[in-house]
């Protein structure tokens, strides 16, 4: 008779990701009986009350789904109306959309790197407790996600839920003045990510690499942000509309969120891993330095390892609002003008977190008549579940305590936002004997 | 209030149906979050930290509305957990953009969002947390002002009254000197009615106020709702401005309802 352990790892809030989520794994011996990613974070029905509204206001209302990245939401939004309406926005507007996204692209990161996912791997409960220890990391990361927040409240009004994106283009664009006095302030945050760079490199990562289907934007010229054709690696290759005839989602019980998958594959991932994979020679020379030179190269195959992409990503995002800046000149008009028609339009940009799906269709009085949304964290949450039915058994010798923690470590490398995938998540780890 | 002064007050925050904004508006005080967490003990914020401590909390900051039977239940718990319950933002004081479910058919909702409505259990309104229990104060904003909530936490532990007005956004518009987009334009604007503390944004920004801070104290919608019909408004279009972040704040839906009736 040979006893074959039960163990059920269990978190019933998983901290530091935005919304609300649990997690529930179970193993039998070294094997994985069930994964559940549950995201308990109530439902509230974005799709369903869009119905109905002006086009207008759909940057204003999808911006609520999340207070990360609000901007993302604006940027999938404007885009796909324009689309609908088939509208041209100028090149002075798209210059400030990728600053604006730079701007999010920073705090966001910063957020994450420093004060969601470093303290994993430092082991603190926080980052407020990291600071007791470093603070002046801690007081880095603060300025940097500040200079993050200065660009977003300069372009949108404020940091969260900001108010000047608009369909067409802004309701008031910058002088060149005021994005100049950004100037000095984005030269330092463009030294600290570099130093986030080498700090990060310097962790220690689990050898756990997996052969991800990676899914991003990718466009001719530039690191992507609002524009591209949607790419994989496993040679996926289509114009954004046509999104929903290639990914398909399927509603689980155990979850508010729907999991996404590729039609007729399996699950993917979408983020700076994807993005990074895909999009290395669009990085400008510089900044593909920076990453060779502490060993990333494409492609990096281990989750744990985005948060040192994720900081040469916000390398990226500094150099490229250092160059919008530089380019910059105000347009004659804010925006383009805009019409009601009937029409449809699809577009895809890339959240922080990963592509952000938003499809509208349109009647002649510009009212929504149906509105579809797949943000990023509903995409990985099957991956997720993946990654942990593989880590998980590696992880059956160790304590419960800190089988729990590394899994909520692999989870918060997707830095998953709970908030945004409920149209997700608790770890629980069952343990118990059994003896047949 | 605990007199213990050899003790930290406690502080909790609780999320219920949200976007998360507004406890991150706690994060992004970049300048004051080491100084602040110096002062109280964060004894439960899981969006910052996996520490999460059992009550009872000295403040409680509530951010989200009441959607599901199980969420109605937990603010019970989390009320007699905290000594000071506030609640934070729009869906906290008001219900949210989710409230605008409150004159639909949900069931119908579920079926459009979600492929197995029988999986999602939720309520057929989305309520403001002081429907639930007695809150102490109630922080405006979509997404709230953190000099506010800063302001606010600061006099509770002081054991003032906080300094928040409740005057309309009107005032911060002539504080900053803009020159009435509606008066000299003709935008539409919703600033008469909504309170004070977003420092006159949209205005500031060329285009008119959304009421995201909700009802001003005292404000006078029907005069509103003619304003925007002078400007060439529809009735429909007058009872879709008030029906925004705020539209279950009793003020503004009497004014989105009435709009409807004629």
């Amino acid at each position: 008779m040979t006893g074959r352990a039960t163990k059920t790892i269990r978190v019933n809030t998983l901290a530091r990701v935005e919304g609300e989520g649990s997690l529930y794994i179970k193993l039998v011996g070294e094997r994985v009986a069930d994964v559940k990613l549950k995201i308990y974070e109530p439902p509230r029905f974005f799709e369903a009350f869009l119905r109905g509204r002006h086009f207008s206001e759909a940057p204003d209302i999808t911006a609520r789904i999340c207070g990360i990245c609000p901007i993302a939401y604006q940027m999938s939004a404007v885009h796909a109306i324009e689309r609908a309406l088939g509208i041209q926005i100028t090149p002075a507007v798209r210059l400030l959309r990728r600053l604006f996204y730079c701007g999010e692209w920073i705090e966001s990161h910063t957020l994450h790197v420093y004060m969601l996912h470093a303290p994993d791997f430092l082991g603190y409960a926080d980052a407020i407790a990291m600071a007791k220890d470093h603070r002046a990391v801690v007081e880095k990361a603060l300025r940097l996600k500040k200079i993050g927040n200065r660009i977003v409240q300069l372009l949108g009004g404020r940091e969260i839920h900001p108010i000047s994106a608009a369909v067409g283009g802004f309701y008031k664009v910058p002088t060149e003045q005021q994005l100049r006095e950004l100037v000095g302030d984005l030269e330092w945050a463009l030294e600290a990510s570099l130093e986030t760079v080498r700090w990060t490199a310097r962790l220690e990562f689990p050898n756990f690499e997996q052969d991800y289907e990676f899914v991003a934007l990718c466009h001719e010229r530039e690191y992507p942000f609002n524009e591209g054709r949607l790419v994989s690696n496993r040679g996926l290759d289509i114009d954004t509309a046509e999104y929903e005839d290639h990914f398909v989602e399927l509603h689980v019980k155990h979850s508010n969120a729907l999991h996404s998958v590729v039609r007729g594959r399996d699950s993917y991932l979408v983020g700076p891993l994807a993005r990074f994979n895909l999009n290395f020679d669009k990085l400008p020379e510089t900044v593909q330095r920076v990453a060779i030179d502490v060993g990333l190269r494409p492609p990096v195959k281990n989750i744990f390892r985005s948060i040192v992409v994720r900081a040469v990503e916000l390398v990226f995002a500094c150099a490229e609002a250092l160059r919008a800046i530089r380019e910059y000149e105000p347009p004659a008009s804010p925006r383009v003008e805009v019409h009601n028609q009937i029409g449809v339009g699809q577009a895809i940009t890339e959240a922080p977190r990963g592509i952000l799906y938003h499809h509208y269709a349109l009647d002649e009085n510009g009212k929504i008549l149906a509105a579809k949304i797949v943000p990023p964290t509903s995409q990985n949450q099957k991956r997720i579940e993946d990654d942990l039915r593989e880590y998980a058994p590696r992880l059956v010798a160790r304590p419960i305590e800190e089988a729990t923690w590394k899994c909520e470590q692999a989870i918060r490398s997707y830095d998953p936002c709970i908030s945004c995938a409920t149209h997700f998540l608790k770890l629980s780890v069952d343990r118990e004997q059994i003896t047949d | 209030m605990n007199s213990d002064s050899r003790h930290k007050p406690r502080i909790g925050v609780f999320k219920f149906a949200s976007c998360d904004g507004c406890q991150l508006s706690l994060l992004d005080a970049e300048d004051e979050l080491l100084g602040v967490f110096g002062a109280v003990e964060i004894a439960y914020f899981p969006e910052a930290s996996r520490a999460m401590s059992k009550g009872p909390y000295d403040i409680g900051l509530v951010e989200g509305s009441i959607t599901t039977h199980q969420d109605a239940k937990r603010i019970q718990e989390v009320r007699k957990q905290c000594r000071t319950l506030i609640t934070i933002g729009a869906c906290a004081t008001a219900g949210g953009i989710q409230a605008l479910r409150n004159w639909k058919d949900v069931d119908e909702f579920i079926r459009v969002v979600y492929a197995t409505p029988q999986f999602i259990s939720t309520l057929n309104l989305s309520t403001p947390i002081a429907e639930h229990v007695p809150v102490d104060f109630e922080l405006r904003g979509c997404p709230i002002n953190k000099h506010q909530l800063l302001e606010l936490i600061t006099a509770t532990l002081a054991g003032r009254k906080p300094n928040i007005p409740s005057y309309s956004v009107c005032l911060e518009c002539k504080r900053k000197g803009n020159v009435c987009i509606a008066v000299a334009r003709g935008v539409p604007c919703l600033g008469p009615v909504t309170q004070a503390g977003c420092g006159a944004l949209c205005p500031s920004y060329d285009r008119g106020c959304y009421g995201c801070y909700g009802p001003m104290e005292t404000p006078n919608t029907s005069s509103m709702t003619s304003q925007f019909r002078i400007l060439g408004q529809a009735n429909s279009q007058v009872a879709r401005a008030f029906r925004g972040f705020n539209a279950w704040a009793w003020q503004f839906r009497k004014a989105s309802e009435e709009c409807e009736r004629t």
